[in-house]
């Protein structure tokens, strides 16, 4: 059978360009019309620093990385030994003619060996070494028959600034890989074929979507700390800082990073705090600061495997208690938890109107999954053009003219939304402060007011459920056996296993809470009663989300899946665990 | 500049709950003379303060005022003038606000040259919680958390700040306001950072560093000194014992950070529209380019 969804990987040394030569590949396959899924793994464990980079392609739009590889590209020896295993039955190996590799043996293993002198290719078409990347790009597209004019496309872009002779050199390169699958008779049972027709796509990851959300959203500064895996967030608003008109800042700590924004936010920026676990749990106080004084805030928290340092470059969900509870005392909050592309995009967007709307912190909450890994996708849900900026309860230039007796900043309303000046009007001179207060901004231990603001702040949270909180995603038939319930990024994988369940016989369905907090528990609550059976996936050790459940709806979840490897969740090992609690 | 700002624009109803004879009062006065002095009415400053004692100043006089968490007025301040660089942006808060738990916010803010004036009640206590000692308490200095005398060396604030690479050093004193006004005006028009040190008794938890104790050492640096020659500046920044100096100790204009930052160039942000596409020109789909 021939397949046209498969997983190729590129194995090799840090410095032999497996990240850009990936990249390149998926940029072709999006352009002929197919959907490649691509993520980095950096393995810094092993000595010489192996890491690879896998790409998964389809032509439907996918939402994750599976487990098997079809194709394994080797420019290392090493990369043969650590990914052998993973290789599916008829999947196969190119790698160069002069590795140390036993090709009866793999044959043994029912692994197709193919040969290609990559570094010969390189040294004689090319003139360098390092061109044996883009000779095996020549064989992958030999092998798979995929469109050689759209790998020539990204040669001619990316080269472009080397000069014409690199270019040359690596299109004769690139096809002379091609010449040598096809004279040998190589071949395999996968095929990458052009989509005819298809739309343009866009090629983007987690991080990127949230930043265009961002500055679509009206970001006008941004303060942060750079941590992996947030910094590329930081990263690509700073390279644009300067013609998009945002005030970029790295300052000396998380602290300062959460307080600027805080500041900023108060006299009427739209800011930006992006960190990871780590640096979020120095922002703490400050988060609390920022419930109290009811300063607007958005902070993106791309969480990675804890507690502490943990694995600082991998993937996992153990901080959503932490971003649901931190800091002392009760204030309102909004936790956005984006599982794909689009909700990434969504949650930069929509955290600015979010957090001046309810005047309080709005937390995105991805991880390293999400953020790093490459989708292509229609650029349509990028809908930049279609986001609409709402300041909520922001008192205009005009109206502040008009306002007349003392400005009220925490004044008491039906919504627990005060109206809000920005200092700097004349008409409005005003005080707030992270102590307990009276509607003018005083320091007050008066009980009674003490109450009253408690219930005043506590009353944004309920407007924001009933006006703003996504519901959850359900997806599948509404009969099934198994209704599956995750967020985050393992949205992607799960959505798979639901459509793979049925192979084995097991209707399921599933639930993805794409808004976190204030909890929708009316809708979870209706999802969990109708399911016979019900099962939570997330990438943590103790079931964050399936405690925060029954604390909110007073349901229990009957199972859970958990990953804490600090590796993503795929289909196959979903789809398994199912089958093992049923 | 409006002639007519007087110290009353400035009065606000609520009562200090400083100790009688606490030098925080004459800093507030002094904050709120300067402020009248230079012509500033209420609404064109904002006064960001961390927690302490001192740090409930914006509290009493009608002013803009934000007051934050303990040893976080200098970045949130940092924001607000980056935000917008229009306000007059102060900071009042004391030492161990500043010199202890904020100290690493305080060292940037020099070197950063953020315009923002930052004036520190210097009790070199910890008056709040009730007496404890601060970074810049005397070697010695007995108190609940150091019964036997306090074993560190005291920080030295402007010695410090000026390795830090701060272009405006001053230092008052809470027993002569009119003085002190006279400082705060200076840094309060100094463009970058400034620190104002003042020298504020703490009657209650630290009488030994009160209203004698600095009588008897504080003299007032003449119209002959050079503010700004780094290197006498350094050692009147020493000079700390028998004779302490007040007044304007270094000011050197260097850029600030604000008006360096590209995205300002075309005004405060806060002023500016949210569309990304009219603040900037550059269109969505020229951006969305980038990924395809
Ligand atoms: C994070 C944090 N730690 C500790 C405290 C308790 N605290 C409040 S004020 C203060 C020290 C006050 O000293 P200083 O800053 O010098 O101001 P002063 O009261 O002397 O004016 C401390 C430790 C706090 N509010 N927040
Ligand atoms: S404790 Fe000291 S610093 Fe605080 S108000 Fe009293 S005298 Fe002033």
């Amino acid at each position: 059978m021939v397949t046209d969804d498969m997983t190729i990987v590129f194995g090799g040394d840090a410095g032999q360009g497996i990240r850009s030569t990936g990249l390149g590949f998926i940029k072709a396959n999006a352009r002929s019309g197919l959907f490649p899924f691509g993520r980095q793994d950096y393995k810094s464990r092993i000595r010489g620093g192996h890491n690879f980079f896998e790409i998964r392609v389809a032509r439907e739009e996918i939402y994750s990385h599976t487990e098997g590889i079809d194709l394994l590209v080797a420019i290392t020896e090493e990369t043969v030994t650590e990914h052998l295993e993973e290789i599916v039955a008829g999947g196969g190996i190119i790698y160069d003619e002069g590795l140390d590799v036993d090709p009866e043996e793999l044959k043994d293993n029912g692994v197709e060996p193919y040969p290609v002198p990559l570094n010969r290719i390189a040294m004689e078409e090319g003139g360098a070494k390092i061109m044996a990347n883009t000779a095996a790009i020549g064989a992958i597209v030999g092998l798979t028959g995929f469109d050689l004019s759209y790998i020539e496309g990204i040669i001619e872009e990316n080269f472009a600034v080397k000069g014409d002779e690199v270019v040359q050199n690596n299109l004769d390169v690139a096809r002379a890989g091609v010449e040598y699958v096809d004279s040998h008779g190589y071949s395999a049972n996968y095929h990458l074929e052009p989509v005819p027709e298809s739309e343009e796509r866009m090629v983007i990851n987690g991080n990127q979507a949230f930043a265009l959300g961002a500055v679509a959203g009206g970001c006008n500064f941004v303060s942060a700390y750079p941590m992996t895996p947030s910094t590329s967030i930081l990263e690509w608003i700073t390279k644009h800082s300067q013609e998009l008109s945002i005030v970029t800042k790295q300052p000396e700590s998380e602290l300062a990073a959460v307080n600027m924004a805080i500041g900023a936010s108060h006299v009427g920026a739209r800011a930006l705090v992006t960190t990871s676990g780590g640096g979020f749990s120095l922002m703490v106080e400050a988060l609390g600061l920022a419930g109290m004084t009811e300063t607007p805030l958005v902070i993106a928290e791309v969480s990675r495997p804890g507690p502490s340092t943990g694995l600082p470059t991998r993937t996992g969900q153990g901080d959503l208690m932490s971003v649901v509870h931190a800091s002392q005392g009760d204030f309102p909050r909004i936790v956005l938890t984006p599982g794909t592309i689009s909700e990434a995009f969504q949650a930069g967007a929509r955290s600015f109107n979010l957090a001046e709307k309810y005047q309080t912190p709005v937390i995105t909450l991805s991880d390293q999954h999400l953020a790093d890994s490459i989708r292509a996708v229609d650029p349509g849900i990028i809908d930049m053009e279609g986001v609409e900026i709402d300041r909520g309860e922001l008192l205009t230039e005009e109206e502040l003219d008009s306002l007349e007796g003392t400005y009220l900043r925490h004044e008491f309303t039906e919504t627990g939304v005060s109206p809000r000046a920005l200092p700097g009007h004349e008409n409005a001179v005003y005080k707030t402060t992270g102590n307990e207060h009276t509607e003018k901004g005083d320091i007050t231990e008066d009980p009674e007011i003490r109450m009253k603001m408690m219930d005043k702040r506590a009353k944004k949270a309920e407007t924001a459920l009933e006006n703003d909180i996504e519901s959850p995603i359900a997806e599948g038939p509404e009969d099934a056996e198994i209704s599956l319930l995750c967020w985050g990024s393992t949205y992607g994988a799960a959505k798979e296993a639901i459509e793979r369940l049925p192979e084995k016989g097991v209707r399921a369905n599933l639930c993805h809470l794409r808004d976190a907090w204030p909890f929708p528990a009316e809708e979870v609550t209706g999802f969990l009663d109708g399911a016979e059976k019900t099962v939570l996936v997330e990438g943590n050790g103790s079931g964050e989300m399936k405690k925060l459940i029954s604390q909110e709806t007073g349901r229990v979840v009957d199972h859970e899946v958990l990953k804490y490897d600090g590796r993503p969740f795929t289909p196959d090992y979903i789809v398994e665990k199912v089958e093992e609690v049923i | 500049m409006s002639e007519d700002v007087t110290i009353a624009d400035y009065q606000y109803p609520t009562q200090p709950t400083w100790c009688p004879g606490c030098g925080d009062f004459a800093i507030l006065q002094g904050l709120q003379m300067a402020f009248a002095d230079l012509g500033l009415k209420p609404h064109e400053s904002l006064v960001v303060s961390g927690i302490g004692c001192g740090s409930k100043l914006p509290h009493y006089t009608n002013v803009n005022g934000f007051h934050s968490i303990h040893g976080r007025p200098v970045a949130v301040a940092t924001g607000a003038k980056l935000a917008n660089p229009d306000l007059n942006v102060v900071v009042t808060a004391g030492d161990g606000d500043s010199y202890g738990i904020g100290a690493n916010h305080f060292l940037h803010a020099c070197r950063r040259n953020i315009g923002i004036t930052h004036i520190v009640e210097d009790n070199r206590v910890y008056g709040l919680t009730k007496g404890q000692y601060s970074p810049t308490s005397y070697k010695g200095f007995v108190t609940k958390t150091s019964p036997e005398g306090a074993i560190e060396p005291p920080l030295e604030p402007l010695p410090t700040a000026l390795t830090s690479g701060a272009t405006f050093l001053g230092r008052a004193f809470s027993g002569d306001v009119k003085h002190m006004k006279e400082v705060i005006a200076r840094a309060m028009e100094h463009e970058g950072y400034s620190l104002v040190d003042v020298l504020q008794p703490c009657v209650t938890f630290n009488p030994g560093r009160s209203y004698d104790f600095y009588n008897e050492r504080i003299y007032k640096l003449g119209d002959d000194y050079d503010p700004t020659d780094k290197q006498v500046a350094r050692k009147k920044a020493e000079e700390w014992g028998e004779r302490i100096p007040l007044g304007v100790i270094y000011e050197r204009n260097m850029p600030t950070y604000e008006e360096q930052v590209p995205a300002l160039e075309d005004g405060p942000i806060v002023k500016r529209s949210l569309d990304m596409e009219e603040r900037s020109g550059v269109s969505y789909g020229e951006i969305k380019k980038d990924f395809t």
